[in-house]
């Protein structure tokens, strides 16, 4: 419902605080493992869940997030075991707007017709395909819209005012700012650069600005989250999740716990970013 | 009948969006489609101009050695005992293959984009060494990618590309090989990409890769078609090709398609057997999805993740074709057939035997295909094949096959 994504900004924006995006990779290291991770995320301080559906070839992808990826595939995580795990979530959390991220072909295989009947379904709220441009719209994202569900578009340091309004044009939910040009896990080379593009964004729409794609710590959140409606973390909870793993990559009993603690103190970095900021 | 009616020409794809049918298109991260759509403007400019068109003549005729002859293989023809079996010999060309006709054309455009920096990826190494020799030849630096597994059993290639100047880079994410190169590369380039130009080896890839490479491959089936008609007054009644992502085939191919007398065959790799996962036949035993900036036939699972191929041939192993052979497969123009590894060895050793080429492993694949057809067919007709590359690179894989220690 896309909805439940307009009822948490406005949320956000009533408590004067940016919201902290979670991604996790669906089925890293279990599903079992991944689904308490999941359904921890929202009491740890996560705003927004992108759940991460595995792809044997992520393009725009760091080596954190690839293998996080290749750990789900192997223990045996599919796209129709991803939607099951949106259900689960759903059981309990009807409020934790949750985005599946990925790329287009497991979607393509799935069939676009029957992916978004089950992903509607399942209580998904938002789509972001990275390796589908505004060019190739008719693939899923007017598809996605017209069954109600968000396509999230990436708007990047390569996406001038002249191709910003095609970027923008079908977008909903949310805009997905890409703080670099690179892969996820890189590193975020101007923070007052990011915050310039955030701003040049918000003249050109009503939506909320997200921000991600280097990302890693609490203060890191809280300057970002100064102009951007949205900070998001992916490759630093991945980590975190595989920093916990043996030697068989297996969860232990901190996997949970090592996440959640990350998490809180990201949420504690978005929640400081007005304060300083009025400051 | 279910089949969509024949076009007019086959010779006018791809259209506005890149498509060829439902194949083909832009399916990259938003961070390089502003450049994709730079790379094509700065393509659609140079095409119709002459400068560029001379230029990249003078290249193809005093560096590369075009024309490449077009070779009548009379002992083989008279062994097969039917059709007459001529070769263009692209594996006479500078650096050994038919990819340099490409990358000469890239690099052109790449000067005229005002890039500075080349990325490319390869898996036998012959699109990296060619790559390494144009970039030595313009003073560009070059970085090559090579999945780790490539990088072992290529080894001498990987010395030319350094001898060159090229940084070869090992890629050992994925299974180390030729669609991991080519992830990489991807990263590189959305990272890089002010700098950076990506020089695509094989006619694959988001619009307008896989036009712009078949029309600088196009060179070998435009000389083969008028060195044909001097020879023998006629056009062949049959064009071979060996097809991994497929520049070679598309490039003799493409010249033909309007000549509907002219049947059209691209082998596959089917390595160790279609029945199993170790092959590469990515349209016979493949079916449509997206991968690496384009729709077309792809190797994968029901989840539609991506499998890893297997072929003798390093330069046929990728689980993708280019997607105007998957468009012309499905329209009817083009026929796809595997040929299995110890069959492209045993064409090998023929044509060396026979003729005293040593072909590369990957035209061997068509050389297998060409050994199967001629004989069915009359001494009047005429199979022309592309002979894309020199074997120098693969004695050692033969010889291990073979069973001798080199």
């Amino acid at each position: 419902m896309t909805a439940r994504m307009d009822a948490r900004f406005a949320k956000l924006k009533e408590e004067g605080r940016p919201g902290l995006v979670c991604f996790i990779m669906s089925g890293d290291p279990d599903y079992d493992t991944s689904l308490s991770i999941l359904k921890r995320l929202p009491a740890a301080g996560a705003d927004i869940i992108e759940l991460g559906m595995p792809f044997s070839d992520p393009m725009a992808d760091g080596p954190a997030i690839q293998a996080a990826g290749l750990r789900a595939l192997k223990a045996g995580q599919t796209l129709k075991k991803t939607l099951q795990m949106v259900s689960d979530f759903r059981q309990a959390d009807t409020d934790t707007p949750i985005v599946l991220m990925g790329y287009y072909n497991p979607i393509y295989i799935y069939g676009v017709d029957t992916f978004l009947a089950d992903a509607k379904a399942a209580g998904v709220d938002g789509l972001i395909i990275v390796d589908l441009p505004p060019e190739m719209d008719n693939e899923l994202c007017l598809p996605a819209l017209a069954a109600d569900i968000n396509f999230i578009r990436l708007a990047t340091p390569t996406t001038d005012d002249k191709r910003l309004p095609a970027v923008l044009a079908n977008t909903s939910g949310f805009v997905y700012y890409v703080s670099m040009t690179g892969i996820t896990g890189g590193a975020i080379a101007s923070t007052s650069a990011v915050a310039e593009a955030v701003n040049r964004i918000k003249g050109h729409t009503e939506l909320p600005v997200c921000v991600g794609f280097g990302v890693k710590t609490a203060e890191q959140a809280k300057v970002i989250g100064r102009d951007a409606d949205g900070v998001v973390v992916g490759t630093a909870i991945v980590q975190a999740v595989a920093n916990t793993l043996d030697a068989d990559n297996r969860a232990s009993g901190d996997t949970v716990e090592a996440v959640a603690t990350l998490v809180g103190g990201l949420a504690a970095g978005v929640r400081a970013a007005r304060l300083e900021a009025a400051e | 009948m279910n089949k969509p009616a024949a076009p007019n020409s086959f010779r006018t794809g791809p259209d506005e969006q890149g498509m060829f049918g439902i194949f083909g298109g832009r399916f990259v991260a938003e961070t390089l489609m502003p450049l994709i759509l730079d790379l094509q403007a700065e393509w659609d400019n140079a095409k119709t101009d002459p400068t560029f068109q001379e230029e990249l003549a003078a290249l193809g005729k005093h560096y590369t050695g075009r024309p490449s002859p077009l070779y009548f293989a009379e002992r083989l023809t008279e062994h097969l005992g039917g059709a007459k079996i001529y070769f263009k010999r692209e594996e006479l060309n500078h650096t050994g293959s038919h990819k340099i006709n490409n990358c000469l054309g890239q690099i052109l455009l790449a000067k005229r984009m005002g890039k500075t920096r080349i990325i490319a990826e390869t898996g036998a190494g012959q699109h990296g060494v060619a790559s390494a020799t144009v970039c030595a030849r313009f003073g560009l630096p070059c970085v090559v990618y090579m999945g780790a597994t490539d990088v072992e059993r290529q080894a001498p290639n990987v010395f030319r590309m350094k001898l060159l100047g090229a940084e070869v880079k090992p890629v050992t994410s994925g299974h180390g090989t030729l669609k991991d190169a080519m992830n990489e590369a991807l990263r590189d380039w959305v990272t890089n990409v002010d700098s950076t130009y990506y020089l695509i080896g094989t006619a694959a890839g988001p619009h307008p890769y896989p036009e712009m490479v078949r029309d600088f491959q196009s060179v070998i089936g435009q000389e083969a078609k008028e060195q044909l008609m001097e020879a023998e007054g006629k056009l062949p009644d049959m064009v071979v090709a060996a097809v991994g992502g497929g520049s070679n085939a598309i490039g003799i191919f493409h010249p033909f398609l309007d000549d509907r007398g002219v049947q059209i065959v691209g082998v596959e790799a089917g390595g160790r057997g279609l029945t199993g996962e170790e092959h590469c036949a990515s349209i016979t035993a493949g079916s449509p999805g997206v991968l690496h900036g384009n729709r077309t036939y792809l190797l994968q699972d029901g989840d539609g993740q991506i499998k890893d191929g297997h072929s003798i041939s390093a330069g046929l192993d990728y689980p993708g074709i280019g997607p105007e052979h998957s468009w012309l497969q499905d329209s009817g123009r083009g026929e796809y057939v595997p040929i299995m590894d110890d069959e492209a060895l045993e064409a090998f050793q023929l044509l060396t035997k026979l003729e005293g080429i040593i072909p590369a492993l990957e035209p061997s694949h068509a050389i297998a295909e060409v050994m199967k057809r001629a004989p069915k067919m009359g001494k009047d007709q005429i199979i022309l094949m592309n002979l894309s590359g020199r074997g120098d690179k693969d004695v050692h894989t033969v010889g291990k096959h073979l069973g001798m220690e080199l």
